[in-house]
């Protein structure tokens, strides 16, 4: 049996083969063309909240600008700094660039999941799902590919051969792998109270605006996961990786022409990505907004085809709250970046998991699932009190020595 | 199908292995343990561990290697090393003797065991794999936290030890110095 591909099982046919290159094709161009925009909407949107125009020589409203850029960048003249390690040099934009494009492969990108329909759509007689691949770990592979992501970053600051992307390069891989504890935690929320890895299984359990895991896990993995999530893309105001004040460009300062733009792109196909995974864990991916057996349908267009809209509507949100977050947060310092992290983002996100799972313990055994909530609310204040005693002694300890922070 | 796969697996985590003890610069060498890991993911994959394989990328090549970079940068030790010097006298001999006799017990313990060799435990059972794509998850919490719960505990407690222990040495050593 072919166990290697989920898509794929029996034999092997050439309508589903095709399909699956139909998929592929799409999933990149469509994340192309999606880089593209999102870097002119940051723009303007940013633009808009400086009280400037923004782009607008190029094509209509100036969406061709990225386009210009692009252009611009290929020509440029290819720099390879005397003191860099050829060969990491060259990898690292590549590095970057596959993980960003690989996790989009797991985002449900529409089909019909209201009624109980586990948004399974038949495509030129084949049943198949709008999305490139399903696999049984689901969002266990897009947390995998963003850990792999790190090495991009670092990769390049270290093979630039140059102090400043250095310090960019190890400021990022320390505050990726901070954050990525922060990021699966809030997770293993959704995965208790879903009860399944695989992302369409995770969309197909979210049918109404009560059942969105936004609400369904109280808001807090939610709030954690933004934050971390905004940590691992590297974006304002974490972007403490290309802080250009202190580090002149960061972990990119050494590169030019296409495998600087190679980096761009990443970044920004990487903040649509976990926008498109923000979407499909907390606010139900493709589906529509539903309450108390009143839906909000939009007439005309078929169901399958109806989650898309509902999808790029609801990415569209978080891709504004990402730009809103640059144009209006200044940037942690790294000690502040630190702390956050591991002293709060960490044991409140463990601390919620375990609330959520007494709560899910109690309701399996029976018992009054009030009474246990009281309790393990006890036992955290409880765990809490003794966290800040430790924070507050190691503070103190640090002070005797003469430590300075 | 799955002999193809085993193979390419298979050559990726050699070279990788190989690149590991033949780069003489310690971040090429990281690089191609990562290859190593991957392969082992691919490995798993192939298994229909997916659980494994994801736990693999996340936990060994998405945090472990990192760390090693990571103190490979900040201590600056990434530059090349001169094969040349030998820093203990006859330590290559030693190594060298060391290495054979392990790949001899090795090879003797595999082939001797490969008839009489049992699973221990329950074991996944793949067969549940095709209805469920969630079984491979459960069966391995059934096992983690249900029958072997007390070992598993007991490793959670002496790696806290080790990172305990390993904090207090290196405090006691800088405030000793200042």
């Amino acid at each position: 049996m072919f166990a290697l591909d989920p898509m794929l099982e029996g034999d092997v046919l050439w309508t589903p083969l095709l399909i699956v290159m139909l998929k592929v094709l799409v999933v990149f161009v469509v994340g192309l063309v999606a880089t593209m925009l999102m870097v002119w909407f940051e723009r303007k949107v940013i633009a808009g909240m400086q009280n400037r125009i923004g782009p607008n020589k190029a094509g209509p409203f100036g969406l061709l600008q990225t386009l210009a850029d692009g252009i611009k960048l290929f020509f440029k003249e290819d720099l390879l700094p005397r003191r860099s390690d050829k060969f990491v040099f060259a990898l690292a934009p590549f590095l970057s660039l596959v993980p960003a494009f690989l996790a989009f492969a797991i985002i449900p990108l529409g089909g019909d999941y209201r009624n109980g329909n586990d948004g399974v759509v038949t495509w030129f007689g084949v049943e198949t799902r709008v999305q490139l691949a399903d696999p049984h770990i689901g969002v266990l592979f897009a947390l995998a590919i963003s850990s792999i992501a790190v090495y991009g970053i670092m990769l390049a600051g270290w093979s630039s051969g140059s102090k400043y992307p250095l310090l960019g390069s190890v400021r990022a891989s320390a505050q990726m792998v901070s954050y990525e504890a922060a990021l699966g935690l809030s997770l293993a929320s959704v995965i208790l109270i879903s009860g399944t890895l695989s992302t369409s299984g995770i969309v197909a359990a979210q049918s109404t605006l009560t059942d969105w895991h936004v609400v369904a896990t109280g808001i807090v993995p939610f709030i954690i996961f933004l934050i971390a999530a905004t940590a691992e893309l590297n974006r304002p105001p974490f972007d403490l990786v290309e802080a250009e004040q202190e580090l002149v460009g960061g972990f990119n300062t050494e590169y030019s022409s296409i495998r600087f733009a190679l980096f761009f792109l990443a970044e920004f196909m990487n903040t649509v990505t976990m926008s498109a995974l923000i979407v499909t864990l907390f606010f139900g991916g493709p589906q529509p907004i539903s309450y108390g057996g009143i839906t909000l349908d939009i007439p005309l267009i078929p169901n399958g085809l109806e989650g898309t809209i509902w999808l790029l509507g609801k990415i569209l949100v978080f891709l504004y709250v990402y730009v809103w977050f640059r144009a209006t947060l200044p940037r942690l310092r790294y000690d502040q970046l630190m702390d956050l992290g591991w002293k709060v983002l960490i044991p409140g996100s463990l601390a919620w998991f375990m609330l959520l799972a007494a709560q899910r313990l109690a309701r399996n055994e029976g018992w009054n699932v009030f009474t246990t909530t009281a309790v393990a609310v006890v036992v955290l204040g409880a765990c809490y009190a003794l966290l800040q005693g430790a924070f507050a002694i190691s503070n103190k300890t640090r002070e005797r020595e003469g430590a300075q922070f | 199908m799955e002999l193809v796969v085993f193979v390419l697996a298979s050559a990726m985590m050699l070279i990788g292995a190989l690149g590991v003890i033949t780069r003489s610069n310690p971040v090429h060498a990281a690089l191609s343990l990562i290859l190593t890991l991957f392969g082992v993911a691919v490995h798993f994959v192939a298994l229909e561990a997916y659980f494994l394989a994801a736990v693999q990328i996340i936990v060994y090549a998405g945090a472990i290697v990192v760390l090693f970079l990571f103190v490979i940068m900040l201590l600056g030790v990434d530059k090349a090393e001169d094969l040349a010097t030998e820093p203990l006298v006859a330590q290559r001999w030693l190594a060298g003797i060391a290495g054979l006799g392990l790949l001899g017990l090795l090879v003797v313990a595999v082939a001797r065991g490969v008839k009489v060799l049992r699973p221990r435990g329950n074991g996944l059972d793949t067969a549940a794999q095709g209805a469920d794509g969630d079984a491979n998850i459960q069966q391995l919490a059934q096992s983690v936290f249900g029958d072997y719960v007390v070992a598993f505990e007991l490793t959670s407690v002496l790696l806290v030890v080790a990172v305990v222990g390993t904090v207090m040495l290196a405090r006691r050593r800088t405030a000793g110095e200042a």
